[in-house]
């Protein structure tokens, strides 16, 4: 009688936790019933002149370090941002020149560092922007291991310490500004706008410029789409992007494995149980076990 | 009126008792002490420069390697070598084996220190420890994320091994009548415990399917969870026995005469188990390199012979001794396949997590000496505690 309360208990514990894990599914951004669209930033590197105004400008906006873009020779190598600066500009040299392309996170549709998150802190906001929450953060930086291109930064050097990334300047874009660095950008490289509307754009320009650019949009269709997109003038594993990423939103790849903890969480306690009525014995593993000091029955 | 009145005497009864045994038996200048205690001390002052200077201040970790040795170590390796404990709970509680039921006491308390030291070293690692917390309570469930079940699952298990071990507590503070309600707690826990068990060894694999890009594809695959899982019941396995060797050394006048001679016929069991679960886990391993038919390419150059060495050499070629050891009563090669294995594990663990991580990048990581003694400083507290469980509590079996 006791087994078969066990047994009731279990089952509704099990449904209960399967019930918890589910929302899994609504969580993709492609199920979100949304009129708005996602919002991006089109980088046309063809266009960028290495000023890094808006290294500048971005740094200015976020209280973060101003680099001395006059004097600090920054563009003779490649560097990555940091918990410090969120956006970079690096120079290339290629077959068509020196090329400047600005990095910063991706914002991504499906983003791997908002999947990664278990406390919410990282999140895709309604608008677009992949934006990080100090109040929720444990500091665990699965998102770090998680981006795909390395973009959230951690503050080794601060007894409290942050999440350093890119947020598309989600507070100006409240106000109904730009982000810092796209009104900072003197050459237009930098365009922002609804990720459809930027798409066409970057189309036309290929059409009509055929020899100018290569016939790809990065961000178009990388790890499921990204907010940010670029156009370059050279096949971009020339210019310091990953092109082995896939296609995949990178939650896909945990996405079997989440799906299967409702279902190992309802089925091995049945299982368990049968296998523990099939071994059963005159007496109940209890009270054999109460009775005696370990290893007492070990005939 | 009457009720509180017992309880409150009994609980004073057992302050004051608790008190009592607080304090320390037997000599103090062991080297076992000599060693541990400078270490640990060393450890606090490195941890006080942690808490105030930041994680940069005493560990190598970057930008590039957010993940270092207090993770890969600590917590991966340390969670997978805790496998015993579910293993063992199965087979005495689940399937009744009585032939085991003198190492299970050991053997969960073995776990459940694990967990509260290894995954509680995870404290120590988190940026902003006091949100730790968070995905538990409030509104910050990051349903999407392996590491909120991982969470989740290595905080009810600490409780349901706590539950497990409970009965020797109750029986070491004399309360017979809350022993007796604890007992009957057991097979429910040990159900559950099994269950989340295999879902957080199995989901700390699962948390590098993201890393996609950054491992060196012969230790990435998406079969990553099946093989943790795997893994961890072997790496269990030969822990119970490297243990439960030294354990008799060490604690020889706490174990029973019976329990002694009874320990041989229980060392050859686990030792066939792990033969087998090893060849199913390179089986796994071979079927993953040939199905896909590229894969067997990448068997080149250092990264190809270092995955041949764990491979081979660390699964295997312990897996064959277990075997041979099994078949000839061979107990010395037993220990010997046992600490190869236990070995192997810690290089896999530490191969997916940190050593095939970012495996071409220019500056990697390499743990700082403050990071080695800080797990070392775990470890000692861990064996510390342990003895003075074991010293006061009926854990061995006395008979």
């Amino acid at each position: 009688m006791d087994r078969r309360e066990f047994f009731k208990t279990s089952a509704t514990a099990g449904a209960a936790i399967g019930a918890a894990v589910l929302p899994i599914k609504a969580s993709n951004a492609d199920n979100t019933n949304e009129n708005k669209e996602f919002i991006g930033v089109l980088t046309d590197t063809t266009r960028c002149i290495g000023c890094r105004s808006c290294e500048v400008a971005c740094s200015v906006a976020h209280d973060n370090f101003v680099p001395d873009i006059e004097n600090d020779n920054a563009l003779e190598q490649i560097r990555d941002t940091s918990d410090k600066q969120w956006t970079v500009v690096n120079r290339f040299k290629t077959e068509k020149g020196e090329i400047f392309v600005k990095k910063q996170c991706m914002h991504c549709w499906q983003p791997a560092c908002v999947a990664a998150c278990l406390v919410n802190a990282m999140i895709k906001t309604r608008a677009g922007p992949v934006t990080w929450n100090g109040d929720k953060c444990m500091g665990c930086r699965f998102c770090m291991i998680s981006c795909p291109f390395d973009i959230p930064k951690f503050e080794y050097r601060e007894w409290n310490p942050r999440i350093q990334k890119c947020n598309m300047c989600y507070d100006r874009l409240l106000e109904g500004k730009k982000p810092a660095c796209v009104e900072s950008c003197p050459t237009d490289a930098l365009m922002f706008g609804p990720k459809r509307q930027l798409m066409e754009i970057a189309r036309h320009r290929i059409y009509s410029h055929p020899d100018k650019y290569v016939r790809q949009i990065y961000g178009e269709n990388e790890v499921g789409g990204t907010g940010w997109l670029y156009l370059s003038a050279v096949p971009f594993e020339q210019i310091g992007f990953r092109t082995d990423l896939g296609t995949t939103p990178y939650p896909e790849y945990t996405r079997e494995f989440l799906i299967s903890v409702p279902l190992i969480e309802f089925g091995v306690p049945a299982l368990l149980v049968t296998l523990n009525m099939l071994t059963d014995r005159k007496n109940e593993i209890s009270e054999n076990q109460g009775s005696t000091k370990p290893g007492a029955d070990n005939e | 009126m009457n009720n509180t009145a017992v309880v409150t005497s009994e609980f004073g009864r057992f302050i004051k008792f608790f008190i009592q045994e607080l304090k320390p038996r037997g000599k103090w200048l062991t080297p076992f002490n000599v060693i541990s205690i400078p270490t640990i001390i060393v450890g606090l002052i490195i941890l006080y420069f942690r808490f105030t200077q930041g994680l940069g201040a005493v560990t190598n970790l970057s930008q590039q390697f957010p993940w270092g040795f207090w993770i890969g170590f600590d917590v991966v390796t340390g969670v997978a070598l805790a496998g015993g404990a579910y293993v063992i709970c199965f087979v005495v509680v689940v399937m009744r084996l009585e032939k085991y039921h003198s190492i299970l006491r050991v053997t969960v308390l073995n776990g459940f220190l694990a967990y509260v030291f290894y995954s509680g070293a995870l404290l120590l690692d988190l940026g902003r420890p006091w949100h730790i917390a968070n995905p538990l309570i409030g509104n910050s469930f990051g349903y999407n994320s392996v590491m909120f079940l991982v969470a989740w699952h290595f905080f009810v298990y600490t409780i349901a091994l706590f539950v497990e071990f409970s009965p020797a507590i109750a029986e070491w503070a004399k309360v017979e009548k809350l022993r007796r309600f604890l007992v009957r707690l057991t097979l429910p826990t040990v159900i559950l415990g099994f269950t989340i068990s295999m879902l957080h060894q199995s989901g700390l694999g699962a948390m590098f399917l993201m890393a996609k890009p950054k491992i060196h594809p012969l230790w990435y695959s998406e079969y990553l969870p099946l093989l943790f899982f795997v893994s961890s019941i072997y790496a269990g396995l030969s822990m119970i026995i490297f243990e439960g060797t030294i354990s008799h050394k060490v604690f020889g006048n706490l174990i029973g005469e019976k329990t002694h001679h009874a320990h041989e016929e229980i060392i050859l069991g686990l030792a066939k188990a792990a033969t087998i679960t090893m060849f199913v886990y390179y089986f796994f391993q071979a079927f993953i390199l040939l199905h896909d038919g590229e894969r067997w390419k990448l068997v080149n150059g250092f990264w190809g012979f270092w995955y041949l060495v764990e491979i081979i050499g660390f699964v295997l070629i312990p897996c064959f001794m277990f075997a041979h050891a099994v078949r000839n009563r061979k107990f010395g090669l037993i220990k010997v396949a046992s600490v190869i294995t236990v070995l192997g594990v810690i290089l896999n663990r530490l191969n997916v997590s940190i050593i095939a991580f970012k495996w071409d990048a220019v500056n990697k990581y390499y743990p700082s000496w403050e990071e080695i003694v800080i797990t070392l400083m775990v470890v000692f507290i861990e064996v510390w505690v342990f003895r003075w469980i074991v010293t006061r509590m009926p854990v061995f079996s006395k008979e």
